[in-house]
């Protein structure tokens, strides 16, 4: 076996995958934050809640109605993105007009709810979801052992980014959608009925969420506190990239997982806390973030 | 102004025999969150700066406050001072990597630091990780008091607690308060005025902090034990619900949103599990909506209603 | 300023003498007339399949049979709260319980972060605490409290040395530890690493992981660079099972073997015989061992839909054995009781001669077991080999080797 700087190479390969791994499911959740961001001013601290649900709701489909995990992937960011939907109707509008931080306020509380009901109903120990046959077993590579899944991961939410970042660059939604961002009420007085758009934009992006959560279901432990753990790594990825840039939030995302996993090889340690020290430094050194703006 | 002191004199009467009727430790407890919403009260309420990280200070605080009277056998008053210190200088660092963005990132960018220095707690050997570090002796005040009973400690924490609060009564009050309330209203024209935002900031940052961990060092004492969960951020949301339930930029709403929320929690803890989080975020969602004043703000709109405005 | 201070202290003052009182015990009765015995444990936590529910039930179970058995004349009250593997949210709770409910003695504690904060608690009010759930040496020696607390079911010593020396012995020699990172995962890495070197094996190192992790792969592929021909599994409950599935899923197990330190049957269960064949551990119960065990576990089973481990069938026992104290000596001064549990050899479901050292440790025989093939298994649960009854004198930490500052005076 080879070695490289005393790491067996098998090793490195593997936490580099994880990284990978990770860095998609930071990518998703950066981008459906940013996507939210642009058009409601909101962040959305629900986010890793509605993640989770994503998660819950993948793995209580299989538990109680026997849907398998391709049809969950698809009917469980619906059922999210509904549920948005009505959050977004039912209090998020009224807030538009005043501070952003309430935006924050609220969904924070929402997440405390989600989280507090389904550690009632499951604890926090975490449910087992077992991997879809058809991804069962793993490439041997010679050099790594790579599971089928997790090749899956980041296949799969790379897939969902491109195709995200294509809609709104490149389609005529798109450019709706950039129009109110930048001025809302001149593209409402074009015609487009803005509110609508809003509404879509926040059921869209946290069904973005739930697709990771569902992804990740078969990864990790399906725990009500998957969410929290990681929400707050992807606040610190968002204040990297900063909030300009589509593209800049998938890439900051899988560089910060990739890092992450590297740390893991060279100084576990550390291994937690990488990404709040890169976004330190990125603090310093350029506030407004790799991809952002001053606005 | 004299009905004033009246009302303050029966809060403190009120306060002084509460530990005869309320288990001491509770009452306690209420006072150190209580000095700690009002820490945090003083940035969000009379700066504009919602930390939501707040936690972190009442976390190292515990710490530092344990450690040094643990094991370099700091007599309480010192190690309390101490930690105070300690969570100030910690405010310094993160109050200057923040003051660097507004608003949401802002807020975000405090929850991030402090979760960080949550996995260094989480890690370093002097915190004792998750065990948390235990059987911290409360000691004996000046070296002639022993704390170690519940009733002199009340005292000593109820002391403790006025002296926090009047920091915060003077600093709002001061020309230093009277800027940053500027600052809160409208941040372009108190540079404009010529006033260094950054730095006021910076300076409230720090006081909070300090005070922040003022409180976080006294629960310490009073439960003689440092732990994770201060330093975690749901504790850091539950201030920021504490502040916002009981009134944001009121002088007393902090103290009542942390009254309430304590006991809500303690009421309730045996009763619904884990169903005390749903309530709490549902009263979050409800402060936002429909709620924005707090109780004290909403009593006090109320009482300017029946009175005529004054 | 100056008033204050004045009225605070003539307060104090009169107050102190009140609060003084009502603390005190009088030896010779039972305060309050009632027996009340808290269980704190896991509820809803990476623990709680492991005592949890079951803890209560058994801790019911016990109050039952005692009242039939002995109809004392005292009143026995139970009480239950979760600690969520918080030492901090337990030990508050405890306090609580001493300062305001008037609870005597509390049982279960699994978790050894919050069972030494509780032994603190326990020690500063001069209570009991018959722990059964928490793993920890340190229960009995760095932070022992001999006159408070009885270390009854298991600890890190016990399990580790069954499967240490065993698996070692084997030709598996060079052992890796994944190690929960609180007080528990710390004391077992070290006691199993003393094991394995006692046998002749080479520990080649560790990664510790946060308790209920929710990823293990990459702790996985750390614990896969090493090389070792083990990797220990320096953990319990779900973070066991996890560790488990991990390795599977990234063909570790076909390399390297994998050892759960601290797996019960609940565990073995949960992952089912066919990945957990062949394991070998110690567990300090086994329902099917005679037909006292058998007994007592199927009328549990009734109950719970699941064969008890060592946790409940230990809590069971150490409340039988301190309510026989309360009823023998008439008092529940901790004290008194303590002195008469110490004096008392143990005879139950659970421990055929147990005996309380003066370290506070309970000494009783363990077993190790090995998991049996999916076609050995006769029946539900039929799930042990017991290849080795290891006497309680050896099993134990010898109490020569005790750290405990209270005993060497």
């Amino acid at each position: 076996m080879t070695e490289i700087f005393g790491v067996p190479i098998q090793a490195l390969y593997g936490q580099l995958m994880l990284g990978l791994v990770n860095g998609s499911f930071y990518a998703v959740l950066s981008l459906g934050l940013a996507v939210i961001f642009g058009m409601l001013n909101i962040i959305n601290f629900a986010h890793g809640a509605l993640y989770m649900a994503g998660a819950m709701l993948a793995w209580m489909g299989m538990e109680y109605l026997g849907i398998g995990y391709w049809w969950m992937l698809v009917l469980a960011p619906i059922a999210v993105g509904l549920i948005g939907i009505a959050i977004e109707r039912l209090m998020l509008q009224w807030l538009y007009k005043l501070d952003h931080l309430y935006g924050l306020l609220l969904t924070f509380g929402l997440a405390l709810m989600i989280e507090g009901l389904f550690r009632d109903l499951y604890g926090v120990a975490g449910q087992p979801y077992s991997i879809p046959e058809a991804l069962l077993g793993a490439f041997n590579l010679g050099f790594m052992y790579l599971p089928k899944y997790r090749a899956w991961v980041i296949l799969a939410s790379l897939s969902v980014c491109l195709v995200t970042w294509f809609v709104i660059e490149k389609t005529r939604l798109g450019a709706y959608l950039r129009a109110a961002t930048e001025n809302p009420q001149l593209t409402q007085a074009f015609g487009i009925n803005v509110p609508l758009m809003v509404m879509l934009t926040y059921g869209f992006g946290v069904g973005l969420a739930a697709f990771a959560g569902v992804l990740a279901a078969p990864a990790t432990q399906i725990s009500p506190l998957m969410g929290s753990n990681l929400i707050i790594v992807v606040f610190a990825v968002v204040v990297v990239g900063g909030m300009g840039s589509i593209l800049g939030s998938i890439v900051t995302g899988l560089g910060l997982g990739v890092i992450e996993g590297l740390t893991k090889v060279f100084y576990p340690e550390a291994s937690s806390t990488v990404v709040f020290v890169i976004m330190a430094i990125v603090l310093l050194v350029r506030p407004a973030g790799l991809f952002g703006r001053e606005k | 102004m004299n009905r004033r002191r009246i009302g303050y004199g029966i809060l403190l009467a009120i306060m002084l025999v509460a530990p005869t009727v309320i288990y001491p430790v509770l009452v306690m407890k209420v006072l150190c969150f209580a000095l700690f919403a009002c820490a945090f009260n003083l940035l969000i309420g009379y700066t504009g700066l919602l930390s939501f990280g707040h936690a972190v200070f009442l976390g190292t605080a515990g710490y530092v406050a344990g450690h040094s009277i643990k094991i370099w056998g700091f007599p309480p008053e010192l190690g309390l001072i101490f930690a105070a210190l300690a969570a100030a200088a910690l405010g310094w660092v993160i109050g200057s990597l923040a003051i660097r963005r507004s608003g949401i990132y802002f807020a975000m960018i405090t929850l991030a630091l402090a979760q960080m220095m949550y996995f260094v707690f989480l890690q370093a050997p002097f915190t004792g990780g998750e065990d948390g570090l235990q059987g911290i002796p409360r000691g004996k005040l000046l070296g002639i008091i022993d704390l170690k009973d519940d009733l002199n400690l009340y005292y000593f924490v109820l002391a403790i607690f006025i002296f926090g609060f009047w920091i915060i009564h003077r600093t709002i009050h001061s020309p230093f308060g009277q800027v940053l309330k500027a600052i809160r209203e409208n941040e372009a024209r108190a540079i404009s005025l010529g006033y260094d935002v950054a730095k006021y900031k910076l300076l409230a940052f720090v006081l909070s902090a300090g005070l922040a961990g003022l409180a976080g060092a006294t629960k310490t004492l009073v439960f003689r034990f440092a732990t994770l969960t201060d330093a975690h951020w749901h504790t850091s949301g539950e201030v920021v619900l504490m502040t916002l339930l009981g009134g944001m930029g009121t002088v007393f709403g902090p103290v009542v949103g942390a009254a309430t929320i304590v006991t809500l929690q303690n009421e309730l803890a045996d009763k619904v599990g884990s169903l005390v989080t749903v309530i709490m975020g549902a009263i979050f969602v409800i402060c936002v909506l429909a709620f924005r004043r707090g109780i004290v703000g909403e009593l006090g709109a109320l009482y300017r209603k029946m009175t005529g405005t004054r | 300023m100056m008033k204050r201070k004045v009225l605070a202290l003539a307060l104090s003052t009169m107050l102190l003498p009140v609060a003084g009182t009502a603390l005190a015990q009088t030896a010779g009765k039972i305060s309050g007339d009632v027996v009340k015995i808290g269980v704190l444990t896991d509820m809803s936590g990476v623990y709680s399949a492991l005592g949890g529910k079951g803890s209560v039930l058994a801790a019911e179970m016990a109050v039952e049979d005692f009242k039939a058995k002995y109809k004392p004349k005292f009143k026995i009250e139970l009480v239950s709260a979760d600690h969520q593997n918080k030492a901090d949210v337990g030990s508050n709770k405890v306090r609580e319980w001493y300062d305001t409910e008037g609870v005597d003695m509390v049982t279960d504690v699994l978790n050894s972060g919050v069972a030494i904060a509780v032994a603190k608690v326990t020690t500063e009010k001069n209570k009991i605490m018959m722990n059964a759930g928490a793993a920890s040496t340190r229960l009995t020696n760095e932070d022992c409290a001999p006159n408070n607390v009885v270390h009854y079911v298991y600890d890190t010593y016990a399990l580790a040395n069954g499967p240490g020396k065993a698996v070692t012995k084997t030709g598996k020699d060079t052992w890796f530890f994944l190690t929960a990172d609180y007080a528990f995962g710390h004391s077992l890495e070290k006691d199993s690493s003393d094991a394995v070197k006692a046998a002749g094996g080479k520990v080649l190192g560790s990664v510790r992981h946060p308790l209920n992790a929710s990823d293990f792969s990459s702790f996985l592929l750390q614990a896969q660079a090493s090389k070792a021909k083990v990797i220990g599994l320096a953990n319990a409950g779900g973070d066991t099972i996890n560790s488990i599935k991990a390795a599977n899923e990234f063909g570790i197990t076909k390399t390297q073997t994998v050892v759960g330190l601290l797996t019960t049957i609940v565990d073995i269960n949960a992952l089912g015989l066919e990945t957990t064949q062949g394991m070998m551990f110690t567990e300090g119960f086994y329902w099917n061992l005679n037909a006292e065990t058998r007994e007592f576990s199927r009328r549990f089973f009734s109950k719970h839909k699941g064969m008890p481990n060592m946790l409940p069938a230990g809590a069971y026992s150490a409340i039988l054995h301190y309510l026989k104290a309360v009823q023998a000596t008439g008092t529940d001064d901790t004290a008194t009781v303590m002195k008469k549990m110490k004096e008392t050899p143990i005879n139950d479901a659970f421990a055929k001669g147990g005996k309380i050292r003066e370290d506070g440790r309970m000494v009783h025989d363990m077993y190790l077991v090995e998991v049996k093939k999916p076609s050995e298994s006769k029946e539900p649960w039929d799930y042990y080999n017991i290849k080795q009854v290891i006497p309680g004198d050896e099993a134990f930490q010898p109490l020569a080797l005790s750290r405990c500052p209270a005993l060497k005076k």
